[in-house]
Order: structure tokens, then C-alpha cells, then sequence
């Protein structure tokens, strides 16, 4: 099945909004969301206008994430919904606190050729984690080959996929849905689920926003040009409680958390690009809280203590992970660092992250290589 | 291009009592998505059954689900076998509370075979996990492998193979090891940063060292202390040592009984402990250089009493084999003497009581010790000033038994 090009797609938006004002689209379905077992079809939720997923309903809003988790380079396409009136709580430091009933909807995809990322999208799945009273949940749902409906599968799927990539390689994966434990594998803090994305630093970034869109919140209407901060955007538009009072269209204080985007060198120095890196792959689980906790390893973009980022630290249980070097990051020395010889590994007993990928992310271990090899003795990188 | 959604099959589900149920699985070619599905779908109080058979499956399995049973037809009868595991840093792993796993084996797993996370109450027993093709450094690291865990039972289950250690029990608390078989690992039994561990009649045998009790810095949890190890057979531990290097079990010389290093407060005692080359028990600090401010390397508090000793000391390997090319004969018990650790440069002490009584040894009738009188915590075996005197004769109390309910 081909699919249209994306142009096909604007003509919808226009089509769609012409046929909004004629006839309004069923808004976002709340019951969906809140129900004990969820619905078997995406669309049920009304996150979208069209089968295909691609045009946002009202009150679903767009967002793209400074450095984001590796997933074999596929296209990842992220929306958050929250309930009429709702606003999600800033922190400074991790995942803002929504409110009940958020949806974070997040759709995995390739293009047939990744050097055209525009043209030929193939949808293989979207995720949603949803915030309910009780905590969040996460329910994968596949997409069919059609690209018209994708369907719920809470115990994974394997979808067979190839695509030309960046390099202009042929790769053929089998696309692994995870299934529920396994989404718990990354989305887990001392047990319960949470999302990894959607923090200060990691939202603190310009968006393209769709042209004229009007936003509508309890006491305020904000139309939207162009290019504007997400912060910012969230904030003026009731998603965000404004605690950073930042006016209509302006930018974050300079001291708003940011990371760089990990594998643009203009974005930040190697330190910070190698740690935001870490921060978003690797410390949902390496952390104090995480489900590797028992290792030690803390890679958080908050921790500042060089030995927890394994800087000449030894393994504990890192079996033949450890390809018999003796520290996780050793200074000067990346090819004899486990850590990075787990990146560049695709063995199930010795890569990391564990799960998620079956390439190995060349830019990103290009990143850690030239990170250990400029450390100090300290495990720091003087700039 | 096909589309392999796994549609949610309910595996064969047969109501027991009025809220437990039944998962029956089978082996063949939807097993392996039955199985992951009941094990997914599965509540409280569930078992989920294997039937006699080979499970051939390609992704490790996992169960977040409190008070599930996962019970086979015996542990040479129902294999889950990963052989083709292409996913999963685990065969099983296991994250919820008081999971019980019975009468099944895991092989060939391409990391751990089972791993038990974050679990207050795990059960194993009747349980063989194994890399079939024996001692090789691409074997996963460990067999049964729990980890910061409270209420430990492992019984009555076999270990073979394992690269790092054949049992595991690390950073947990309030710990049962009995009746087990640990054969053919680098380790046989390890019980790592833990605290209150009974291990007691095992029978470690054809490993690199038998049974190790270590504390290491820089985790969580640390601060291993009251462990009992009694009434086990620690014998003919010589294979060569293949952990892959850089993993601290890579440093255990081959033919090591029993190993302690740091820790406070261990017991062994009323074991056999024969024909293995380097030493029956060697006690140690941990040698190496740390940063963490609240370890300490030093083993303290040992107790060594009541255990029959054989031969021993007949192919000294590792660091060990330097000392005895000294001509120092290697003794049933040897200490390194460390009293004093540094840390940061910085020189510490701490009260260390080894107490070494009553053993005996059918190769000199009183067994031997040992110290290397090496004060200071990782100090160069060149500076051992070996001396046969035992330390005196302390009373150290010994930890109340380990209670599990089961």
C-alpha cells in the first residue's frame, strides 16, 4: 500500500476545516479515556480528525522533544490532550504533573526513504499513556497495513518493516510493539508507571505550529502563527500553569532548563549533548528509582557526580556485558568503556537500552566516543 | 508486507476455586504468545501452568502480576528454551510480590535466565536453569538472580553453567539457599550486599569457587552482614575460571571453596568442603581502590567452625598461586590479615574478630590456617608475611535463623 504524499495531507487539512464549519468534528472522547478497558480502535478516542492519524482534533497539541529516545531512527510523531480546562503543573526538574485524564499520544513510523521523511510515512503503531485516578497506564495500538485503523494490543506485536535509511541503506527490522510489562520496563519510577518526555528541558524548543490555529482555553483565546517556544505556547494556552510569566509569544528566561539536541554540536558542548543523551535513552531506567537501579549507574541529566555516571566504576553484574574491560566509562579510553560497547552492541544479553532497538544509533555513539576520549582524569570535559 | 499483530488469544483458561484460575500452556507454535499473554493477563493468585514439553521462544518472558504460580511438570519435563531468543536481557524476569516458580527449566537464555526485581516474597523451587553446552564466557551472567528482594526461597532447584554465578542473591534481604545444585558456574552460589542469608545444604560442586559471600562498593545496598553457611558439600570447585574479565567473580581463583570478602558477621560452619585446589575458605577485604564513602572492604566477624576439610591446595591458581610458589603450603583457612583499609588516602581501622575453631581435616587431622598478615586492605600479595598463628578465640553470636513464610 502506497501512501499519499504529503501534500494529499494539506489538502485535508482544508477539506477538514472547510467541513468544520459546516459540520463540527465529534470532540476528543472522554469516556474512552477514563474507561476500565479501554477501546479496542484509536479512532474511538477522536484524537484525530482523519483515519489516518495525521490531523490533530482540537485540543490535541503537537510537540517535539529536544533530544529524544532512539527507536531504530523511526519517525516519531507526539501530541498531548488534556481535558477541557485541565493544565498540567511546571517543574523545573522532570516530567511535568498532569492532570487526570491527559493523554500523551505518541506514533512511531517510517518513511519508505528516511533521506524524504515527508513522503511515504508508514504508521506501525501509536502509544498512549494515559493519566487515570490510579495512576498511568500505557496501550500500544498497531496499525493496519491500509494505514485506516489501528487496533489495541496490550501484548505486543511484531510488525515486519523495511525502509531505505538515512544512509540510503536497505534495512528489513521486525518492529517489536512492546507489550505491557515491557512498557512498564522503561516507564517505570519505584514501580508505577510514568512517562520519560515531557519536561522542562526537553519541551524548551520552537515548534511549527499549523498557521492561524486558534486555541481556545477556559478565559482566553490565543491564535497561533508559526514558529513559537512550546513553553511558552503551553503556557499561554492553559496546558502549562504559567510559572515562568512568559508573555504571549515570548521566550523562557535564558535560566528555563534546556537540554541541547544531542546530535546537533551547535546546539550545546559535548558534555551536555553526551548527557542529554543519556538522560532521555538511558536514565529512565539508570536511576535511583529506576528499574536499574540496582546497578548503581545514575545517568540523569540532574546528577552531577561523575562516578555515578560510571566514571571509573566497575560492573556489578554486567556479565559478559562487560566485554571484559573494567569500568563503565574509563577517561581517554571509549573503546575499552562498557558503556559504550553495550551501545554499539545488538546482542539481547549485552546491549542497552535492553529493549527498543535492533540497530545501533551511529550518531549517538559516535557522540559517546568523542565524550570519554575528551574526559579528564575527573570525567569531565573542559570547554 | 504481513502484519503479525498478536491478537489477544486467551491461552486455555479453566476456572479453579471460585477466583483463582488455571492458564494451561502448551508447547508449539502459539506458545510463546500464550504464554507471555497469561502471564500479562493473569491476576492475583493465578497459576499459570506448563505442560510437559520444549518451549522454543524468541523474547524474554516477564510477570508483573502479584501472587502468581508458574509451575511446570518437573524441571527436566517443561523447558523454556532460548535458544533463539533474539529479545530480553532476561529469559523471565519477574517484578511483582510473592511469585512462586516451580518444577520448570530456563536454558540457554542469551543473558540471565531468571531474574526476580524489586520483589518482597520470591519463591524457587524445583527450578533448573542451565546453559547447556556447559562452561563458556558467552553464557549469560547469572541463573537464579534476585535482586534487591526480601523474602528469598531458593530449594531444591539446579544451576549449571552461568558465566558469573549459578544462584544469586544480590542486594536483598532475608534470604533461604537450600538444597540446591550449583554445578559447572564460575560461581556456584553468591550472595552479594545482602543482608540475613541462610545457605544451607547445597551442594556447590564443579565450579570455579563453591560459594561466595562478597560486599561491594558503590550500590545501593551494601553493607552485607549475617550470613550463615552450613551443612553444604563444597567440593571439587576447579574449573577454570570463564567470567568475562572486568566482573569481580573474574578475580575468584579457580578452585576456590568458600570466598568471603568484606562483609560483617558470617558463619560457616558444619560444612564438607574437599578437593578443591587452591583453598577450602579464604577470607578477604575487597582489594581494590573506591570512592564510596560509606564502604568498607574489610571482612569482619568471621566465623569458621565444625566444617570437614579434604584435600586442598594440590593446583593453586589465581593470585594464590604466587603465595604458594613462595613454598607457602596452602592451609584449609587462609585470611589476608586485613585489620585496615584506606579510603581517599585516608588510613581507617575497624575491630575485625576472625574466629577459627574446631574444624578438621582428613588430610592433616586438625585443619590449617593461615594469615598472609597483609594489614592494610589490597596491599601486593610480594608484602604477605604469612603466619600460622590463629587469631584468638572470640565469641561472635551468631545470626538468628532466616524465617520465610512460605
Amino acid at each position: 500500500m502506497k501512501l499519499k504524499p504529503i501534500l494529499a495531507a494539506f489538502a485535508l487539512v482544508v477539506l477538514a476545516t472547510a467541513s468544520a464549519t459546516a459540520q463540527a468534528p465529534p470532540r476528543v472522547n472522554a469516556a474512552a479515556i477514563t474507561a476500565d478497558r479501554p477501546p479496542d480502535l484509536l479512532s474511538a478516542y477522536h484524537f484525530f480528525r482523519d483515519a489516518g492519524a495525521r490531523l490533530p482534533n482540537e485540543g490535541v497539541t503537537p510537540y517535539d522533544l529536544n533530544t529524544a529516545l532512539y527507536s531504530d531512527g523511526a519517525l516519531k510523531f507526539r501530541y498531548v490532550y488534556m481535558p477541557p480546562g485541565q493544565q498540567a503543573q511546571y517543574r523545573d526538574d522532570g516530567v511535568f504533573e498532569f492532570p487526570v485524564g491527559t493523554v500523551l499520544i505518541k506514533t512511531f513510523a517510517f518513511a519508505a526513504d528516511m533521506r524524504q521523511p515527508n513522503n511515504n510515512v508508514r504508521f506501525l503503531e501509536t502509544r498512549l499513556l494515559i493519566r487515570q485516578a490510579s495512576g498511568w497506564v500505557a496501550y500500544p495500538y498497531v496499525w493496519n497495513e491500509a494505514q485506516t485503523e489501528a487496533r489495541l494490543s496490550p501484548i505486543g506485536a511484531t510488525v515486519p518493516v523495511s525502509f531505505t535509511d538515512e544512509q540510503g541503506q536497505a534495512i528489513a527490522l521486525d518492529w517489536a510493539v512492546p507489550n505491557r510489562n515491557q512498557c512498564k520496563g522503561c516507564h517505570d519510577v519505584a514501580g508505577e508507571v510514568q512517562p520519560i518526555g515531557p519536561s522542562a528541558r526537553n519541551l524548551n524548543r520552537d515548534f511549527v505550529y499549523a498557521q492561524d490555529r486558534v486555541i481556545t482555553s477556559h478565559d482566553s483565546t490565543v491564535r497561533v502563527r508559526g514558529t513559537e517556544n512550546q513553553l511558552g505556547y503551553w503556557m499561554n494556552a492553559g496546558l502549562l500553569n504559567n510559572a515562568l510569566s512568559i508573555g504571549l509569544g515570548d521566550e523562557p528566561p535564558a535560566a528555563t532548563p534546556r537540554v541541547p539536541n544531542a546530535y546537533d554540536s551547535a546546539s550545546g558542548t559535548l558534555e551536555a549533548r553526551a548527557r542529554a543523551y543519556l538522560d532521555v535513552n538511558c536514565a529512565h531506567c539508570h536511576n535511583p528509582q529506576g528499574p536499574a537501579h540496582t546497578s548503581g549507574l545514575d545517568l540523569r541529566w540532574s546528577q552531577h557526580e561523575p562516578a555515578l555516571w560510571g566514571v571509573g566504576k566497575r560492573p556489578v553484574a554486567a556479565g559478559r556485558g562487560s566485554a571484559g574491560f573494567e569500568f563503565a566509562i574509563e577517561p581517554e579510553h571509549p573503546e575499552r568503556s562498557i558503556l559504550l560497547y553495550r551501545m554499539q552492541s545488538t546482542d539481547p544479553g549485552v546491549m542497552m537500552p535492553e529493549l527498543g532497538r535492533q540497530h545501533i544509533d551511529q550518531r549517538a555513539t559516535a557522540l559517546i566516543n568523542e565524550w570519554i576520549a575528551e574526559m579528564d582524569a575527573e570525567g569531565r570535559v573542559r570547554e | 508486507m504481513r502484519l503479525i499483530a498478536a491478537a489477544a488469544v486467551a491461552a486455555l483458561v479453566i476456572t479453579g476455586a471460585a477466583e483463582a484460575r488455571t492458564w494451561r500452556i502448551r508447547p508449539g507454535p502459539g506458545a510463546e504468545q500464550q504464554l507471555q499473554t497469561a502471564l500479562i493477563e493473569s491476576r492475583a493468585g493465578d497459576t499459570v501452568s506448563l505442560a510437559r514439553g520444549r518451549f522454543e521462544l524468541t523474547s524474554g518472558l516477564s510477570l508483573d502480576v502479584d501472587r502468581v504460580t508458574i509451575r511446570g511438570e518437573g524441571a527436566d519435563e517443561s523447558i523454556l528454551s532460548f535458544n533463539g531468543q533474539r529479545r530480553g536481557a532476561e529469559g523471565l524476569l519477574i517484578t511483582s510480590d510473592g511469585v512462586s516458580l516451580r518444577d520448570f527449566a530456563v536454558e540457554n537464555a542469551r543473558g540471565d535466565a531468571i531474574k526476580a526485581r524489586d520483589c518482597n516474597g520470591i519463591t524457587i523451587r524445583g527450578v533448573r536453569v542451565e546453559w547447556t553446552r556447559g562452561p563458556n564466557p558467552n553464557n549469560g551472567a547469572y541463573g537464579l538472580y534476585p535482586v534487591n528482594c526480601d523474602n528469598v526461597l531458593i530449594e531444591r532447584s539446579v544451576a549449571r553453567g552461568a558465566s558469573d554465578a549459578g544462584i544469586y542473591v544480590g542486594q536483598s534481604r532475608n534470604i533461604i539457599v537450600r538444597d540446591n545444585l550449583a554445578e559447572l558456574n564460575v560461581a556456584g552460589i553468591e550472595i552479594e550486599n545482602s543482608f540475613n542469608a541462610d545457605v544451607t545444604r547445597n551442594v556447590a560442586t564443579r565450579n570455579t569457587g563453591g560459594i561466595l559471600v562478597f560486599d561491594l562498593p558503590g550500590l545501593p545496598q551494601q553493607g552485607g552482614h549475617s550470613i550463615r553457611v552450613f551443612g553444604n558439600r563444597i567440593v571439587d570447585n576447579n574449573t577454570p575460571n570463564f567470567a568475562p574479565a572486568g566482573n569481580i567473580v573474574a578475580s575468584v581463583p579457580a578452585g576456590t571453596g568458600v570466598l568471603i570478602m568484606a562483609n560483617t558477621n558470617v558463619h560457616v560452619f558444619e560444612n564438607e568442603i574437599s578437593d578443591n585446589g587452591t583453598i577450602g575458605v579464604l577470607i578477604t577485604a575487597y582489594r581494590e581502590s573506591f570512592q564510596d564513602a560509606n564502604y568498607n572492604p574489610l571482612a569482619r566477624d568471621i566465623v569458621i567452625r565444625d566444617n570437614g576439610f579434604g584435600n586442598t591446595g594440590f593446583a593453586p591458581a589465581g593470585d594464590l598461586a604466587a603465595i604458594a610458589q613462595l613454598g607457602v603450603q596452602m592451609p584449609d583457612v587462609l585470611w589476608d590479615g586485613a585489620t585496615m583499609y584506606t579510603r581517599g588516602g585516608t588510613p581507617r581501622t575497624d575491630q575485625v574478630r576472625i574466629v577459627v575453631r574446631d574444624n578438621t581435616s582428613t588430610r592433616t587431622g586438625q585443619s590449617s590456617f593461615l594469615s598472609l598478615g597483609l594489614p592494610v586492605a589490597g596491599s601486593p600479595l610480594t608484602e604477605a608475611a604469612p603466619n600460622p598463628q590463629p587469631p584468638p578465640l572470640l565469641e561472635i553470636a551468631e545470626p538468628e535463623p532466616v524465617r520465610i513464610r512460605d
